[in-house]
């Protein structure tokens, strides 16, 4: 095998010129994937943390039905107290839960007293919503940013609200909203921070106490909209969420279905789409890597079996088996995607280390300044160089075999 | 196997080349049988079915008909891979243009066959190869590439190459067409040589004059058609 090596290597430094220029078009492509998937992989990564750790949580568990009506907030699709014990009860026995939110939501009026507005309040209990979303607290552009920020009786305002009415920290404002039993009820707050929107100028999400929510709903027991759970790995969340699922299946069952609904992040947000299309592009742009490695690889072999009818002819003529012959061949090609997938990953890894080195920043929704930090698994980088490699051997395969059925006394009379 | 016993024997061995809608008929009803330890050569005016038939006792071809027997085997019968190993046991090849592997060095060169086609073990292989440099008086050019030796040298190192796997037989079709008229002569000396040390048959084909003499066994062929063998061992 070592002599098969050493032949093909030295045919492939007998064209230099054409060994060079396919190892360079080979490393080339796999600079261009591996960059890719480094840079997409760490937008992708810094958008789903933001998303997640901001305000949605890893995965959410809702009521039935909650989640198709979610734009109503309705009341009457909250999870019950009993159904929240059987929740919690499910939770606390699941080592992969990092902390987990209880939320009470409602649409409710906002008023300065001068002005009145629509808003959405989440009624939380602040640790664990900080616990559950650790990005919650740099959110808050101004005034407390700890989980004082919430103590019963404080109110973080949205900052559309805020500057649309110029409310400041510190000043008073009235909550008002209808329970489910269709009666009113308000109760006043300070405001104790100006919250901005996580996922766009848009954002009309203020937060209170939960229990300040409950006594503006006039709830009797602890009645939660969702629960907001933090995992500890991400790329486990839904082998997680199968899990909560195998537990909670079973319970409060209505017409033979669960009573309860659990979502990762990626089915509650819109990001996901755009997750989705980066993973497409990663796809197809390793389609390129494929064609790229087979044409490049199969053109040169093609073109060495042709310029070599004669010697191939020698030493099938001396006694060479066509099997060898065939390894002759293949190894040139696995030589040739070695050496350009390893020239490849060693550039990309070095353009990937220098772009962690320019610190380059880019800004997503309302987050600015966010700094790109593009990394690769090693996973991926065994992938692509495999691949190539693969490919390459494929590629070689037609011209070594064609190689390995020549005649040798027609090879022989080749000119 | 001794000197003199049958290596070849051939029986009305013919060879006809359909080209679209005109039939060559290379070789007419040959027949002959050649003596392990031979030194022989057929000689003939080009067309005359040299080459043919060296590639037939070769196993490179097939006859269309005839009987012919290499070694103790019906040759006509092996299939590709078979007629690979068999070359590779029993048949050494030297070629007009010397055929060496531009890659490899003069020793690589005559290593080859014992590491593709029979596999040696490394320590066999280089005593083989460097007693056959020796043999061949090319052991202080061993390490060159062969566009860095002369066309005398190739065909030497040509013929180590044909001799490192210790083959009953030697095949070289025109040896030296690309030589000059000392060099040629030294060549076939050297095959000569070779075949009294190894008692390997050694068959091959010229139109040279200056060399047929060196032969012991002049075969002539015309039109396809073996007309005469002449010599000490025909």
């Amino acid at each position: 095998m070592g002599k098969l090596f050493k032949i093909a290597l030295r045919n492939l430094r007998r064209y230099k010129r054409r060994t060079a220029l396919t190892v360079s078009l080979i490393a080339f492509g796999v600079i261009f994937v591996l960059v890719f998937v480094a840079i997409t992989g760490s937008f992708k990564q810094l958008m789903i943390t933001q998303i997640t750790d901001s305000y949605l949580g890893n995965l959410q568990i809702h009521r039935r039905g909650y989640v198709a009506s979610i734009d109503n907030l309705p009341l009457s699709l909250n999870l019950t107290p009993a159904q929240v014990s059987v929740v919690e009860k499910a939770l606390d026995g699941i080592q992969e839960i990092e902390a987990r939110s209880e939320r009470i939501k409602f649409g409710a009026l906002f008023s300065t007293f001068a002005e009145t507005s629509n808003i959405r309040i989440n009624g939380v209990y602040p640790e664990k919503e900080f616990a559950a979303c650790p990005r919650m607290p740099s959110r808050i552009v101004q005034g407390e940013k700890g989980v004082s920020a919430l103590q019963r009786g404080k109110i973080l305002v949205p900052e559309l609200l805020a500057r649309g009415f110029k409310t400041k920290i510190g000043d008073t404002v009235v909550v008002v909203a209808t329970n489910k039993d269709g009666s009113v009820n308000g109760k006043t707050f300070l405001v104790s921070g100006i919250l901005e929107s996580a996922t766009g100028p848009g954002g009309r999400d203020g937060y209170i106490h939960f229990e300040d929510a409950m006594e503006i709903l006039r709830l009797q027991g602890k009645e939660v909209s969702e629960i907001a759970v933090r995992v500890k790995s991400l790329g486990r969340v839904g082998e997680t969420a199968q899990n909560i699922r195998a537990r909670l299946d079973g319970e409060g069952q209505k017409q033979g279905k669960s009573g309860f609904e659990i979502h990762t992040w990626a089915q509650l947000s819109p990001f996901a789409n755009i997750a989705n299309m980066i993973d497409l592009m990663t796809f197809f742009i390793k389609l390129m890597l494929i064609a790229i490695v087979l044409i490049s690889i199969l053109n040169v072999m093609i073109m060495a079996v042709y310029e070599r009818v004669r010697e191939i002819g020698t030493i099938a003529a001396i006694g060479t088996s066509p099997r060898k012959i065939l390894s002759l061949f293949l190894v040139e090609g696995f030589c040739l995607g070695l050496t350009g997938a390893v020239a490849g990953v060693l550039l990309a890894l070095g353009i990937i280390v220098a772009l962690n080195l320019s610190k380059l920043s880019f800004s997503f929704g309302q987050a600015t300044g966010l700094i790109l930090a593009p990394t690769i698994a090693p996973l991926e980088v065994l992938t692509a160089s495999v691949m190539v490699i693969v490919v390459s051997v494929l590629a070689s395969l037609q011209p070594a075999y064609k190689a390995s059925r020549m005649e040798p006394i027609d090879a022989l009379r080749h000119v | 196997m001794t000197k003199h016993m049958s290596l070849i024997t051939a029986k009305n061995l013919s060879k006809t080349y359909a080209t679209d809608s005109v039939e060559v008929k290379a070789l007419q009803e040959v027949s002959f049988e050649i003596k392990a330890g031979s030194f022989l050569t057929f000689v003939g005016p080009s067309g005359s079915g040299k080459t043919t038939l060296l590639n037939l006792i070769g196993c490179l071809d097939k006859p269309s008909g005839g009987i012919l027997e290499v070694a103790g085997a019906d040759v006509i019968r092996l299939d590709r891979r078979v007629a690979a190993a068999f070359r590779g046991e029993n048949i050494g090849f030297v070629f007009q243009s010397f055929n060496l592997m531009p890659v490899l060095t003069a020793f690589e060169n005559v290593e080859y066959p014992l590491v593709m086609v029979q596999n040696l073990p490394a320590g066999e292989r280089r005593a083989r190869v460097l007693e056959l440099l020796d043999a061949v008086a090319m052991s202080d050019q061993k390490d060159k590439l062969p566009d860095q030796l002369s066309g005398g040298q190739k065909q030497r190192i040509a013929i180590a190459r044909a001799l490192v796997t210790r083959p009953k037989l030697v095949l070289a079709d025109e040896p030296t067409a690309n030589l000059d008229h000392e060099t040629a002569y030294t060549i076939i000396r050297l095959m000569k040589k070779m075949r009294d040390d190894l008692n390997t048959t050694f068959i091959f084909s010229t139109h040279d004059t200056r060399i047929i003499g060196e032969a012991e066994i002049i075969c002539t062929l015309e039109d396809g058609k073996l007309i005469r063998c002449e010599g000490t061992h025909g």
